[in-house]
């Protein structure tokens, strides 16, 4: 890799190689988490923060790890990281980490984690390599919070849990969509988000598998 | 018996990994072009999560649970924090004895599914599955049952979307929503569909 600037290793992630949007990382706990701010915001700090030092310590070790047993030294990593976030979030925020349930753990398998780690840190000094993960952490946080805030804000009236549309079972005159506090309606939006981004972004737009043939002929009307 | 039938179509139908977990994404995507390849993939989960469930069961029942220790003299031990890595541990040392077991006794099965096999690791619906399994506390037998049903959940799910992806390439799809983007819809209507499934219950 050429010279990166730090501030390029920072903001690059967060669109324009946004790791939900380009990279297809992290996916798995993207989706399941947004059905309410409040949640995802802890969902995505502790993601930051995994992410983040367990670049810093692959990049850290990374000299001296054997290249035949470096995955799982990563995953030894992160695992810790991992445990030590569930550990702190049981102690200080034990509601949410029961809304997070199986989540927290599965940040350990969350692919933008170890693909940072296995892409970049292993390449890269201490420094650069924490800043990568703070990116990376923010570019997925970015699209998690923008889901969240539609399936929050039209599925429930509310943001942060403060009611801001009163839904009309509680007298007020906003119909409440359940679809959106439904799994599918996560995959709708990540697919128009992804749309949006790539309609201001055209380079990111995939190659066609198959190319249409032009209309040759005309018809016979 | 009915319990675990009941069990074995929650698993596959009405909480289908795939679709209403968002369990196993990144590769759900990434390998879901080719229908053989999404058969591959599919077919070496059901055997790993057949596998890993029922292990991570005993050893969550048998070491780490609080006061599970009591047979070796430790009643008051909780090691249930170490369940994370331990889980991870048994996933990673599974796939890797499996892959040598297959290309030592089963070369055709080993050259199908050796290139999924290291991707299976860090799926995260073999993760989920373990730590469902400890959430919801489940048997010995019931955690065989759940891994398996779990693991055709997801195949089925992985298969019915290359199918639909196969067809998808030949159609029109505006510039900005082609791949990843009309994927991700085409997996939210499957997920609607599946949602039909719920409340099914024997």
């Amino acid at each position: 890799m050429a010279e990166v600037t730090a501030k390029q290793v920072l903001f690059e992630p967060i669109f324009s190689n946004n790791p939900i949007g380009l990279q297809i990382l992290g996916i798995c706990s993207a989706l399941a988490v947004t059905t309410s701010m409040n949640v995802t915001i802890v969902m995505c700090l502790s993601v930051i923060a995994v992410t983040a030092f367990a670049n810093l310590a692959v990049s850290l070790v990374r000299t001296q790890i054997p290249g035949s047993i470096r995955i799982i030294v990563q995953m030894t990593i992160i695992a810790s990281l991992v445990i030590v976030v569930d550990q702190i979030l049981k102690a200080y925020a034990y509601e949410i980490s029961k809304q997070l349930s199986v989540f927290v753990g599965l940040i350990i398998t969350n692919c933008i984690v170890m693909g940072r780690a296995e892409g970049f840190a292993m390449k890269n000094g201490p420094w650069l390599s924490f800043l990568d993960g703070i990116g990376n952490g923010m570019g997925y946080s970015i699209m998690l919070l923008f889901v969240a805030f539609f399936r929050e804000l039209l599925g429930a009236g509310s943001l942060f849990g403060v009611t801001l549309l009163t839904p009309v079972n509680e007298g007020g005159w906003y119909i409440t969509n359940g679809l959106l506090l439904l799994p599918p309606s996560a995959f709708f939006i990540i697919g128009l988000a992804i749309w949006g981004l790539r309609t201001w972004m055209p380079e990111q737009v995939e190659e066609e598998d198959y190319k249409m043939s032009r209309h040759t002929h005309k018809e016979a009307f | 018996m009915e319990h675990y039938i009941s069990l074995l179509l929650k698993a596959i139908f009405i909480e289908n990994m795939a679709l209403a977990f968002f369990l196993g994404m990144c590769t759900f995507l990434a390998i879901s072009k080719k229908i053989e390849a999404a058969t591959g993939l599919g077919i070496a989960v059901v055997v790993v999560l057949t596998l890993t469930v029922p292990v991570n069961n005993l050893i969550y029942n048998n070491i780490l649970r609080d006061g599970a220790l009591a047979w070796a003299g430790l009643p008051d031990v909780d090691l249930s924090f170490l369940g994370l890595i331990t889980y991870i541990g048994v996933i990673a040392a599974i796939v890797q004895i499996m892959e040598m077991i297959l290309d030592k006794y089963i070369p055709a099965l080993y050259s199908a599914l050796g290139v999924f096999l290291p991707l299976i690791t860090v799926n995260c619906a073999i993760m989920g599955a373990a730590l469902f399994m400890v959430e919801r506390d489940y048997t010995f037998s019931e955690s065989v049952v759940y891994g398996f049903g779990a693991g055709v959940g997801w195949a089925l799910a992985i298969i019915a979307l290359a199918g639909i992806r196969e067809k998808l390439k030949y159609s029109d799809v505006p510039e900005g929503l082609r791949g990843l983007g009309i994927t991700f819809i085409t997996v939210g209507l499957m997920s609607l569909g599946f949602m039909s499934f719920s409340g099914i219950s024997l």
